[in-house]
């Protein structure tokens, strides 16, 4: 029994493989799919993804076709959703949230003739890329500006989960608020989601109410902005999207997801037939970080110092984890000088020195 | 003095019972229809994608026919269970909770085995997911018993307790050594395949949890018109009073409704964590437990009605992606869809309890 369903699989898998070559044969577009973790409409993570699947139809014209499945849970209906993408004919599949990482590769191991490009995770296949961005040079951005902007020194912050990515944020910001503002204070709250408002403003009403004047952001609605902006004098920067709805107050500057020119030059190899497995880690200097406009709520010199910022980490000149830095339990990590490599980023689980709390687990 | 008129039905009518759910399937696709229709894709194609393609697509077909079963399985499984205290006027809402408890028990006494290989891991596992969502299912239970709380309340703030503690293991105590500080356990069907719910004939989606669903149909439907329980459940339900006359014991029927759903919902957590989903991780469950609820009054609260009603209730979410991917519909139209099945599905037990009289009445006597 068990053989013959599977010869009768691997024949379906055949036909359908033999299937999708002629249909490349005969000059048929390129179809990309997307998988999404929110709704198109989230204003942040997703919207920017999906901007850049609109600006890989736009690069593209007739060239290529993009589908794309919204909300779909990083439980067991991800595995399913890919797997119908690709047998839809998909020819390049990106699965944009950490979650999607081991369903990707259990349906990349199935469909090997499929591209297959996972964002923020770490596991690899032939057919497997991992793509990511340097959120974290952003990061430091903001820190600069919050550290100058906090008159309560209270800076809150609204992470999403205890992973690597945010922590490494949390850290960025909070070195350069410090080395602005000796007396900054971080308080954190986990909210354990990317997106949901009614949690996100409650988790920012309460950081306002525990005298925060500044509030960053890990998760991807607007409603820590729309909290800061009912509260008055707090600010706040766009996370994943531009957010500029709330400039100029108080939404001061941004960290923007850019991932057209990675999806453009993804999906172009696979039209050329170059397309290779990579791990990309981009950062401001690529563009896949980019900073928002700093408003004129933020003073002029701050402004200047934070552009300064922003162009020193793009050109290479500056890594925002340079020592001496010490862990939160205060052994050393960097000395004078040394920069992070990118397998400790990666792998990021500790706070640094300075910063209150506990990284919860 | 209206034409049309509401009676009344002494009893509700079994025909309708039996007629509203198909009655309520072709409402929605109606109405749902329109909605397509006004969203600009053909009305037509879109029930066809959602409610053959799944099923008989030349394409989809062969993967989504045996997705269906691996969708339909929890659903089942947990509506089964909820259905019994439903029957009994006892509100359990909590499902997901006690679906998340059995995942974390049963996966966590799998993995504090790592790396076994004993044949005897599995049905371990299994008892302890069991035992999970049992004891998850308990705390209501008893604080009902003893104190006479609500347990539609009790049971759902349960639910985020346990959201809360999965956030936690999965970070923390469950978190996989090799997973680089990243949140999630180990995929037990990667690296663990002693402790994983594999499928038990390759491709046609049939796991332990599908099985065990079916077990569950059967013993249910046999409790509920064979067993002196199953009277005492139908006897609470439609008359408590007389249910208190005959010595029905509502602290024990209370444990017993309670303590079968939960056990149920914590076996459908652990065979979803060891196969389909594969790993504990942050955001594990995905709603089967408050789905179930759906699937369950769907299913008239029998256990044969809840079967079809799972089956239908996967084929609405299977097609639903399918008309996501193809027609590019919004998630939000789907679960619109899915709204309206259950919307029409209430509206239409009008009929069941009641006729419909045209004219005038007549003059009371």
């Amino acid at each position: 029994m068990k053989t013959v369903t599977k010869l009768l699989a691997g024949a379906a898998l055949a036909v359908g493989l033999a299937g999708m070559a002629q249909a490349e044969s005969h000059g048929e577009p390129v179809k990309a799919g997307f998988i999404y973790v929110g709704p198109v409409g989230d204003g942040g993570w997703t919207y920017e993804h999906d901007q850049g699947r609109l600006a890989v139809e736009e690069e593209f014209g007739d060239m290529v076709e993009t589908v794309y499945q919204e909300n779909v849970p990083e439980g067991a209906d991800a595995e399913r959703a890919i797997t119908q993408m690709a047998l839809s004919g998909a020819d390049i599949i990106f699965t944009t949230s950490f979650g999607y990482m081991d369903p990707t590769i259990a349906v990349a191991e199935k469909f090997p003739d499929v591209k297959f490009e996972h964002a923020t995770g770490y596991k690899t296949a032939d057919n497997v890329s991992v793509y990511s961005a340097r959120f974290y040079e952003g990061r430091a951005v903001q820190g600069h500006i919050a550290g100058n902007l906090t008159e309560s020194n209270i800076i809150g912050y609204i992470g999403s989960f205890p992973i690597p990515e945010v922590i490494r944020g949390i850290n960025s910001a909070y070195i350069h608020a410090k080395k602005v503002n000796p007396d900054v204070q971080f308080k954190i709250v986990w909210a354990y989601t990317w997106f949901d408002p009614a949690k996100e403003a409650d988790a920012a009403k309460a950081l306002i109410e525990q005298g925060a004047d500044v509030i960053l952001q890990h998760t991807d609605s607007t409603a820590p902005q729309a909290a800061a902006q009912e509260a008055g004098n707090v600010y706040t920067f766009g996370q994943a999207s531009d957010m500029s709805e709330y400039a100029p107050m108080p939404r001061v500057s941004s960290i923007i997801d850019n991932w057209a020119p990675y999806y453009i030059e993804r999906v172009k190899a696979v039209m050329d037939g170059t397309w290779e497995s990579t791990n990309t880690w981009d950062g401001i200097g690529p563009g896949m970080v980019g900073i928002g406009e700093i408003t004129d709520a933020v003073p002029a010199e701050v402004k200047a110092e934070a552009e300064a910022l922003r162009d020193a980490i793009g050109a290479g000149e500056y890594h925002p984890f340079t020592g001496p830095l010490n862990k939160q339990d205060g052994s050393a990590w960097l000395g004078e000088g040394e920069t992070a490599d990118d397998g400790t980023l990666a792998g990021m689980n500790f706070y640094v020195e300075g910063i209150e709390g506990e990284i919860p687990n | 003095m209206s034409l049309i008129r509401l009676e009344k039905r002494p009893a509700p009518s079994r025909l309708f019972s039996a007629l509203t759910p198909l009655m309520a399937v072709v409402a929605t696709m109606i109405a749902g229809g329109i909605m397509f229709a006004i969203l600009g894709a053909n009305p037509l194609e879109a029930i066809r994608t959602i409610f053959w393609d799944p099923l008989f697509d030349p394409q989809f077909g062969p993967y989504s026919r045996p997705q269906l079963l691996v969708k339909a399985g929890p659903l089942i499984l947990i509506a089964t269970g909820l259905a019994l205290g439903f029957r009994a006027g006892i509100w359990n809402i909590g499902a997901e909770g006690q679906y998340i408890m059995g995942a974390v028990v049963g996966a966590g006494a799998g993995l504090a085995l790592y790396p076994s290989e004993s044949p005897l891991l599995f049905p371990l596992m299994v008892l302890a997911g069991a035992l999970g969502g049992w004891a998850w299912a308990m705390i209501p239970a008893i604080l009902k018993t003893r104190f006479g709380t609500n347990e539609i309340l009790v049971s759902l703030m349960l639910v985020y307790v346990a959201e809360n503690i999965l956030a936690s293991v999965s970070s923390g105590l469950l978190r996989n050594p090799d997973g680089m500080g990243f949140p999630g356990s180990r995929n037990f069907r990667r690296d663990f395949p002693a402790a994983s719910n594999t499928e038990i004939i390759e491709n046609t989606g049939m796991h332990w949890g599908v099985v065990a669903a079916f077990i569950a149909v059967i013993l249910a439907y046999v409790l509920m018109s064979r067993h002196k329980m199953g009277f005492a459940i139908r006897l609470a339900g439609e008359a408590p009073r007389a249910a208190r006359f005959a010595g029905v014991s509502p602290t024990r029927l209370i444990i017993f409704c309670l303590g079968t759903a939960g056990a149920l919902a914590g076996l459908a957590g652990l065979f979803e964590v060891t196969g389909p989903a594969g790993q504990i991780s942050i955001d594990f469950n995905s709603g089967y437990g408050f789905t179930a609820i759906i699937v369950a009054f769907l299913g008239r609260l029998n256990p044969i009605g809840i079967l079809l009603a799972g089956l239908l209730m996967a084929l609405t979410y299977i097609g639903g992606e399918l008309a996501q991917l193809m027609l590019g519909m919004p998630a939000a139209a789907i679960q619109l869809f899915q709204g309206m099945l259950l919307f029409f599905l209430l509206a239409m037990d009008v009929f069941a309890n009641y006729r419909i009289r045209i004219g005038t009445p007549e003059v009371a006597k």
